[in-house]
């Protein structure tokens, strides 16, 4: 395969993970990382480096989408960061040390996982206010965001510590998986901390990018962000991304929905399977 | 703008400025990220000349030249006309978008004189330039 045919097929692959990533809300390394290394045998550690590098790309460029909506919780957002960015440094030096097949297997364990969360997502409503937590109001993390008709609705977060082990356990499979662990960060928000729904998966956005670049640079220096696949990845999931989230969220298609999660736990199952096999 | 009047509804608590925060940062990322991805298609395009005919081969792992892993490196390889490293740069930049990101966030509370976030930032940006600046 000569050089432009294989950087049209990364450029085109790359796409497809990103429209994947944005109509299963599980965001671009998710797919991309399965697709590098089973349908172009990239090597794993290569795979994850380019793929960080899309993550922080695709957040960064659906920053402006998301800010206009005025969900996003700027403060929530950089206490969580504490969390997953020193998260994502434990991350990167645990991924020196773990075999590369054990890498294959905790990937497809953690796309299972994401695929059955993107499968019940939202099924119940908004978080019920109970109680008066203090230390939101301490740690000036609660807030408000707009409702349907533009009034200001208040929240209030709980069970802090919770939510905070939770994001550095995010930022642990961000660091050695090269994914953005957005299922998991919506989880530590809406489900432990309950944040509503809505600045939850905004906020999350803006914390992928931020927790990306934290191991980014480690990948960046060990020399496993090779050029000649940084050039069609990331800009085939970067586009993929924004085309998947101008039209294909909107339409909601639950059918194209289903397929595609069937899509990522097939990835996890052959990422294990190959993992598993290729070990012993 | 439309946005005056949602900063209004945002000032319990005194955080006159977070709208308007968010949606200066919403900006400078992208901004960041277009600027990544032009420098990003001249350095591919150019590198796509250079290395035409070659096969591409990453199914082992066989670490990228030392000097593409090092900001000093990407600007040396510029000088001298090297593709991949304009690419190099087009991710460094890449990463630095969420970390100016923080950068600003730091401004900004500085300047809502909150000093508990202040802190909070002043952390992250530690842990970022600790992931990008390490010692080997």
């Amino acid at each position: 395969m000569t050089l432009s045919i294989f950087t049209g097929l990364l450029f085109f692959g790359s796409l497809t993970a990103g429209l994947l990533g944005a109509l299963t809300g599980l965001g671009g390394g998710v797919v991309l990382v399965p697709l590098l290394t089973v349908f172009f045998h990239v090597d794993i550690r290569y795979a994850i480096g380019v793929s960080l590098i899309s993550v922080i790309a695709t957040s960064s460029g659906a920053a402006a989408a998301y800010v206009r909506e005025g969900f996003s919780s700027v403060r929530i957002g950089m206490f969580l960061e504490v969390a997953t960015t020193m998260g994502a440094i434990l991350g990167a030096y645990l991924a020196t040390v773990v075999h590369t097949q054990a890498l294959a297997i905790i990937f497809g364990l953690v796309l299972i996982y994401s695929a059955v969360v993107s499968w019940q997502q939202k099924k119940d409503g908004g978080a019920e206010v109970k109680g008066h937590s203090r230390w939101s109001d301490k740690l000036e993390l609660s807030g408000s965001y707009p409702d349907r008709e533009g009034k200001p609705c208040k929240y209030e977060v709980e069970n802090i510590p919770g939510g905070f082990g939770l994001m550095f356990v995010a930022g642990t499979l961000s660091g050695l998986l090269g994914i953005g662990s957005g299922a998991v960060k919506v989880l530590a928000m809406d489900r432990v901390m309950k944040v509503p729904f809505k600045v939850s998966t905004t906020t999350s956005n803006f914390m992928i990018g931020v927790t990306a670049a934290a191991s980014a640079g480690i990948y960046l220096h060990r020399g496993l962000v090779a050029p000649g696949l940084a050039f069609p990845v990331m800009l085939g999931v970067l586009a993929g991304s924004l085309i998947g989230a101008r039209y294909l969220v909107r339409a909601k298609t639950a059918v194209l929905r289903t397929v595609f999660t069937m899509v990522v736990l097939a990835l996890g199952v052959e990422m294990i399977v190959s993992g598993v096999t290729k070990w012993f | 703008m439309v946005l005056e009047n949602e900063t209004v509804e945002n000032h319990e608590h005194g955080h006159f400025d977070d709208r308007r925060m968010e949606t200066i940062m919403g900006r400078l990322l992208q901004v960041g990220v277009l600027l990544s991805s032009f420098v990003m298609i001249s350095g591919g395009l150019l590198y796509m000349r250079a290395h035409s005919g070659e096969t591409p081969n990453y199914r082992v792992f066989s670490s990228e030249p030392q000097r593409l892993r090092h900001f000093g490196g990407v600007l040396e390889g510029i000088e001298t006309g090297d593709p991949a490293a304009l690419i190099q740069l087009a991710v460094l930049l890449l990463i630095a978008t969420p970390v100016a990101r923080v950068v600003f966030a730091l401004i900004a509370f500085l300047i809502e004189r909150d000093k508990l976030f202040v802190m909070i930032s002043a952390i992250v940006l530690a842990v970022l330039l600790y992931g990008f600046l390490r010692p080997q």
